[in-house]
């Protein structure tokens, strides 16, 4: 059968692939938004002892988490389908660093589920402390991942790594802030206390990472200082002042749009200094670590078709559940 | 310290061996939990809320456990099979890539309501959720399976030089997508997970009737879990064998080295005989999965007489007969025995519940109730036994033909770290399937389930105490 309809050359020319470059990132940065509150919600649950306000915080996530955390699974399947051997070079290269990270999200995964599951204070002790240490690990080590992957190293580095991880995880927390603003009305005076020191940490972070980068990752100097990431960077700084002036006044909807705002900064600060590489230890390219036209086409097509659905399930779901959270769990 | 590509295959038989007991039972719940949603809305009596929230209950963990668990394989692919990544990501990446937009999204988003929304959508609503997740998982399976029946039956590709690398081209992607062997693969495992959840849940059932007076409150909930899964079990066995057998056909004609090994065949010939079984008449035989000096009991141009539909004569390629390294075949050989052993049992089983359901005098047969019973776990072991012929089978192949296994393994991979990570799978899977059975078991301890909120503390207690 001939494949005609799919052509061999890529649709609009070569920026397709491209496009496809961004939206791994843009993938990544709506399962950083997304699944980033549920992770500051579980950093959160390890901050507080009283079990009322536990089981509040457990519940404000329960029914979303899962479908957030599908948004890694599609960013990991976006990343294998376009760029393969991007996907094996980073996989293999840093091979003990990916299991660290699936401990993390199978205890952050199994422990919601499993804490109730059962009576007996060593059984709830155990998977709550393993809702913490995920909800902490798995932003962390995802974090030392894209610093890696950033950076493009052979060798696994730390201190870039944990640098990017910690920040990572300041962004989670104040994401998770601003989300429990809508979810758990009980925590609403101790929200700016947490929210404005976690935000401080998480512009710090941003600020040395990029300094690190300056200095000591030579190749990147000049993008580091480019307009489009100076710009980025400015930006998050306004967005953060606007965050915490929200989050004093009670005004939760427009704290979580300057997270979402800050998370897609972020991302576009890591896809301007990435660019053109696509695995800077490799020395790949996007134009060449791309797969075919037709692939590129076919991919293309059908995550144009399905996006809007999965738009749709979203709002549906949290739409549904709208409010505070009731620590009910009904089955 | 084990050699990298070892400890990389065992680690993935292992990893894919525990993650899909965890698919078989949700995708296999799917159907159940559309029926149960369907009458709890539409009939008065409250047995089916009862099994609604039970069997929800089941569902959310084992759809968690299934979640993590197959985290756990998209990333072996590129950890561990990097080279194979590389060399066949272009058409093996998109199912994967589709998977998670059309079907896993679609499943975890409405999986949210589905657990937890029963007070705040309508009835409509609800069982709209329902489909969505058992549409939504069964979708899943049609992509992973497109993934792995194209490794079985390649198509719709080409192979190029890229730097100085092999990889696979897409030049057809309806071809590649709906290989020959994609349709027979999808409906022997759907029938297949939907007959082990039926086998499942009537040995729970009979196991629970069997402890339990007949005047206790759990007794109507288990006896309609008994009733709907014996139906069930009545439409899956049969088809299961039926399709099984021309499966096996389709094999001999697209793998025919697959096919060679589930016969135990060294040497091409007429009148092949179905072994029912063959041992080695050597000591030494027993030592190798490949002894060549069988004894085997069978019906004369069985195996001949299966593969041509209907010609004992009919020829068959012995395994000496292909350039390759055979896979090892008593693995093989037997997996697939004692997975065809078990489908006639399960027909068996389900025609003995069938009479006894039409006739009266079910909740008696003690005997039923024990077979019944033990044949619980039963369907889940034949889907991995059907799957260890599948992937042994194919093997010295990663990709049929184009690929071999050994070569698919991450290069720069030190047998230290793939021995490390081996160990701890080992380990925490082990510790998972254990957590796994303990609180699913206390799930269905304390069933039934409260029906309405307010109750809930007082039923559940009821529960504990009859345990």
């Amino acid at each position: 059968m001939s494949n005609g309809w799919l052509g061999t050359e890529p649709w609009f020319g070569l920026p397709l692939a491209d496009l496809w470059f961004i939206l791994v990132f843009v993938l990544f940065g709506t399962f950083l938004l997304l699944d980033g509150f549920d992770f500051g919600v579980g950093m959160l649950y390890g901050l507080r002892r009283d079990e009322a306000v536990r089981e509040q915080l457990l519940a404000a996530v329960s029914p979303f988490w899962d479908a957030n955390e599908v948004w890694l699974v599609v960013f990991g399947g976006a990343l294998f389908a376009g760029f393969p051997s991007v996907y094996a070079n980073l996989f293999s290269r840093h091979y003990l660093l990916m299991f660290g990270v699936l401990l993390a999200l199978i205890l952050r995964g199994l422990s919601p589920e499993l804490i109730e599951a059962r009576s007996g204070a060593r059984w709830t002790q155990f998977w709550q402390g393993a809702f913490v240490g995920g909800s902490i690990a798995s932003p962390l080590l995802l974090g030392v991942f894209a610093a890696n992957w950033l950076i493009g190293a052979h060798q696994l580095q730390w201190f870039p790594g944990l640098l990017v991880g910690l920040t990572l995880c300041l962004l989670c927390l104040v994401d998770g802030v601003a989300y429990l603003g809508f979810k758990a009305p009980s925590l609403r005076p101790s929200l700016p206390r947490y929210g404005t020191r976690a935000m401080v940490g998480y512009l710090g972070g941003v600020v040395l990472t990029l300094g690190y980068l300056y200095v000591v990752v030579t190749p990147l100097s000049s993008v580091v200082f480019s307009p489009i990431v100076l710009g980025l960077v400015v930006l998050s700084i306004v967005f953060a002042g606007v965050y915490v002036v929200a989050l004093a006044r009670e005004q939760y909807r427009i704290a979580f749009l300057t997270v979402a705002s800050l998370v897609y900064a972020f991302i576009g600060v890591v896809i301007t200094v990435m660019h053109p590489m696509v695995d800077r230890a490799d020395g790949l390219t996007v134009s060449e670590a791309i797969v075919s036209p037709l692939a590129l086409n076919l991919l293309t097509l059908v995550t144009v078709a399905i996006l809007p659905f999965i738009t749709g399930y979203f709002i549906v779901l949290y739409s549904i559940f709208r409010g505070p959270a009731s620590s009910a769990e009904n089955y | 310290m084990l050699d990298p590509v070892i400890a990389s295959r065992l680690q993935f038989a292992v990893t894919t061996i525990v993650h899909i007991v965890f698919p078989v039972i949700s995708m296999g719940l799917g159907p159940f939990l559309i029926y149960f949603t369907w009458k709890s809305i539409r009939s008065q009596s409250p047995v089916y809320e009862q099994l609604r929230r039970l069997w929800t209950r089941v569902f959310a963990i084992t759809f968690v456990v299934g979640t993590v668990t197959g985290l756990v394989l998209e990333f072996e692919f590129g950890t561990n099979f990097a080279a194979f990544s590389s060399f066949a990501g272009e058409l093996f990446a998109g199912p994967l890539a589709f998977e998670g937009l059309i079907a896993f999204m679609l499943e975890a988003s409405f999986l949210g309501i589905f657990v937890f929304g029963r007070d705040k959508v309508g009835d409509r609503g609800y069982f709209l959720s329902a489909v969505a997740v058992g549409l939504g998982s069964w979708l899943s399976a049609i992509w992973i399976l497109i993934a792995n029946s194209w490794m079985q039956t390649p198509r719709g590709y080409e192979i190029v030089q890229t730097g100085g690398q092999e990889v696979i081209r897409l030049v057809d992607p309806l071809a590649a997508y709906l290989n020959p062997r994609f349709i027979w693969m999808f409906v022997h495992m759907q029938t297949g997970v939907v007959e082990s959840v039926a086998l499942l849940l009537a040995g729970i059932a009979a196991y629970q009737l069997s402890k339990r007076s007949s005047d206790d409150s759990g007794v109507p909930l288990w006896r309609a879990t008994l009733k709907v899964s014996l139906v069930v079990l009545l439409i899956t066995a049969p088809l299961q064998v039926i399709q099984g057998d021309l499966y096996a056909r389709h094999i001999y004609h697209t793998q025919p080295e697959k096919f060679a090994a589930m016969e135990a065949i060294w040497e091409t010939g007429r009148y092949v005989p179905e072994y029912i079984v063959a041992v080695p008449t050597t000591i030494e035989g027993f030592h190798t999965p490949d002894a060549k000096q069988l004894f085997g009991l069978g019906i004369p141009g069985g195996a001949s007489w299966l593969a041509s539909g209907g010609d004992p004569r009919a020829v068959i390629r012995g395994l000496d007969s292909f350039p390759t390294p055979h896979p090892p075949v008593a693995i093989v050989f037997w997996a697939f025995r004692i997975m065809v052993a078990l489908g006639f049992w399960f027909v068996l089983l389900a025609f003995w519940g069938g009479v006894r359901l039409w006739r009266g005098g079910l909740y008696r047969d003690r005997l039923l109730l024990g077979a019944l019973q033990v044949s619980a776990p039963l369907g889940i072991l034949a889907v991995e036994l059907g799957w260890i012929v599948t992937e042994v089978g194919r093997q010295p192949w990663v990709v049929q033909g184009l690929m071999k296994t050994r070569s698919a393994v991450s290069p720069g991979l030190s047998s230290g770290e793939a021995t490390l990570t081996l160990a701890g799978f080992v380990v925490g899977y082990l510790a998972l399937l254990i957590v796994y059975i303990v609180v699913i078991r206390r799930i269905l301890n304390t069933a039934p389930p409260a029906v309405g909120p307010e109750t809930g503390g007082t039923d559940q207690m009821e529960g504990i105490d009859n345990e």
